[in-house]
């Protein structure tokens, strides 16, 4: 039964030129590794050429028509990712390398500004990115890391609530998806227990951005951080969206150059958002093609992709429930992107390098989430992740690999 | 050509008449089977080797003058892996333990395995064989 949504995979998958190669000898790629990565599509590939190819200037200093151009081009980047995410003003959008970036720069921010007896508070599905800065904060500042502990299911336990907030409470940074399991979080109760006590939220958007829209005004964070490279776009680029009034009052991240007013050796002023938070020469042809994909995903609708691919997880769950000894770690009220299990018997390396060479390629170990892997006694997990373009033949695929690596190891 | 080489060789005549990558890898499998496990007293941190996803033990050291290995892992690839390299090293006299270069891998179609950032160590094995003979 086809999808009855608006979303032509088949048209679209064929805008992924590496989909259509082979790995091996000559095995059709089927790539379940999109929470790792995601793929580029054309649009990109080719703006990044025709950028270096035809464009290429620095951005913000030069009197030349190439830098004037690029600088304006950056700039409708910058638009790109505000209306991707919702944001009031293209300036509370700052360019980053990606999330594990955007957070560091938050978590710095907020090292100066913490103090003993205050708390941090992250949630037990973390990836480390949105753990150890926060801990390098807490050792600078004095302050203590609190978490919002999970069910066995993979859900927060949002009951818990109470027992983790307190009126020390300064930041909540909490993921919206879990990258290891798959978790969507419900982020209302944390987001309010959290404005309840007058605490920043920062919301790691890495696994969420590219599964469903986002609309950080009406999420009601006051920072939301992706990464380029897991939302079709290049690596290395990432965006951090701030409230205005909370990048005003957060110091810089880094010192250098466009980060400026005026510069002298007893004094330096600072430039307003966003220079101020994107010192040196920043990593332009990547804001380009960033700001190109998500171009890209708004023209397909992040509604048709979120429709999509609830009914691709669905089939997904439902076809891996069949499997004899399969053992799904997580089983979230809602899911997005990733599904990790354990196959009976089976060491989940073993599991993902047969999956690998016969095409199916497949995340194993703990996915940067330690925590995780611990809170369910596993030592890592085997982990499918898909983006829009995957398809049910894709889970079939899947499927019948599992198969074949409890044959050989069975 | 050098008792380490000659048992590589005898490894790699072995797996010649597989020429599917899924009955080398059930071969590999077989191997690690019929390898005697390593008792549980002597799966410490300190025998763990470091750069696999999956956990390896390798116990190795000079014994009156000759090289003893034995290995362990929890992945059965790993494992097979591991009992080749164990059949290379294990009674080596120690020099040539030292000097021994690992080749059989690649011969066997296992090429990919050796690369050093591939999560299941067999070039982390490999190496601390080595410093164990060193
Ligand atoms: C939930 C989550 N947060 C943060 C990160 C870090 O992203 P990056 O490595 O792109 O900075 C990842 C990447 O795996 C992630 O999945």
């Amino acid at each position: 039964m086809p999808d009855a949504v608006a979303l032509d995979v088949e048209r679209l998958r064929a805008d992924f030129p590496i989909l259509q190669r082979t790995v091996y000898d000559g095995k059709p790629l089927v790539y379940l590794d999109n929470a790792a990565t995601t793929q580029k599509p054309r649009a990109v590939l080719d703006r990044l050429a025709a950028y270096y190819a035809d464009e290429n200037a620095n951005v913000h200093r030069g009197v030349h028509f190439l830098s004037a151009e690029g600088t304006e081009t950056y700039e409708t980047a910058r638009r790109s990712v505000q209306r991707f995410l919702g944001a009031e003003h293209a300036h509370e959008v700052v360019f980053t390398r990606g999330t594990t970036e955007a957070i560091n720069l938050v978590a710095h921010g907020f090292a100066g500004r913490l103090g003993p007896g205050d708390e941090v508070v992250v949630s037990a599905l973390e990836h480390h990115a949105n753990i150890v800065p926060w801990q390098m904060a807490c050792e600078r500042s004095g302050a203590t890391l609190r978490v919002i502990p999970s069910l066995d299911t993979g859900d927060l336990d949002l009951h818990r609530l109470d027992d983790v907030f307190s009126t020390r409470t300064k930041v909540v940074a909490v993921t919206h998806t879990s990258n290891a399991l798959g978790t969507v979080n419900d982020l209302g109760p944390i987001i309010e227990a959290a404005r309840a006590v007058d605490a920043a939220v920062l919301i790691d958007g890495a696994q969420a951005a590219p599964h469903a829209p986002v609309d950080v005004q009406a999420l009601g964070a006051d920072f939301f951080v992706f990464s380029g490279h897991k939302t079709f776009g290049p690596t290395g680029i990432g965006a951090l969206w701030g409230r205005e009034g909370w990048l005003e009052a957060l110091p810089p991240y880094q010192g250098g150059g466009d980060m400026i007013d005026r510069v002298t050796f007893e004094e330096t002023t600072y430039a307003g958002l966003p220079a101020k938070f994107e010192a040196g020469t920043p990593h332009v042809a990547g804001g380009i093609g960033l700001g190109t994909a998500l171009d890209y995903l708004l023209e397909v609708g992040m509604e048709n992709v979120a429709a999509y691919e609830d009914g691709l997880i669905a089939y997904a769950e439902e076809r891996l429930a069949e499997v004899d000894g399969l053992r799904f770690v997580g089983t979230p009220a809602k899911r997005a992107g990733a599904i990790s299990f354990l196959l009976d018997g089976i060491h989940p390396y073993d599991a993902g390098t047969v999956l690998d060479r016969l095409g199916v390629a497949v995340r194993t170990g703990q996915h940067c989430a330690q925590p995780v892997m611990d809170r369910f006694g596993v030592d890592g997990t085997i982990r499918a992740s898909f983006a829009f373009y995957n398809t049910r033949a894709d889970v079939d695929a899947l499927v019948e690999g599992i198969g074949k690596v409890q044959a050989l190891f069975g | 050509m050098t008792e380490a080489d000659r048992r590589q060789q005898a490894i790699v005549d072995e797996f010649a008449f597989l020429d599917d990558w899924m009955l080398r890898f059930q071969q590999v499998i077989e191997h690690g089977e019929a390898m005697a496990p390593l008792p549980e007293a002597l799966k410490t941190d300190d025998r763990l080797v470091r750069g696999c996803q999956s956990r390896v033990w390798l116990d190795a050291g000079a014994e009156a003058g000759a090289f003893r290995a034995r290995a362990d892992s929890d992945s059965q690839l790993v494992r097979g892996l591991a009992s080749l390299l164990v059949r290379v090293y294990d009674g080596l006299p120690v020099e040539e333990a030292r000097a021994a270069e690992v080749w059989f891998p690649r011969e066997i179609g296992l090429a990919e395995h050796l690369s050093p950032n591939r999560a299941n160590g067999l070039d982390a094995m490999q190496r601390a064989l080595r410093a164990a003979a060193g």
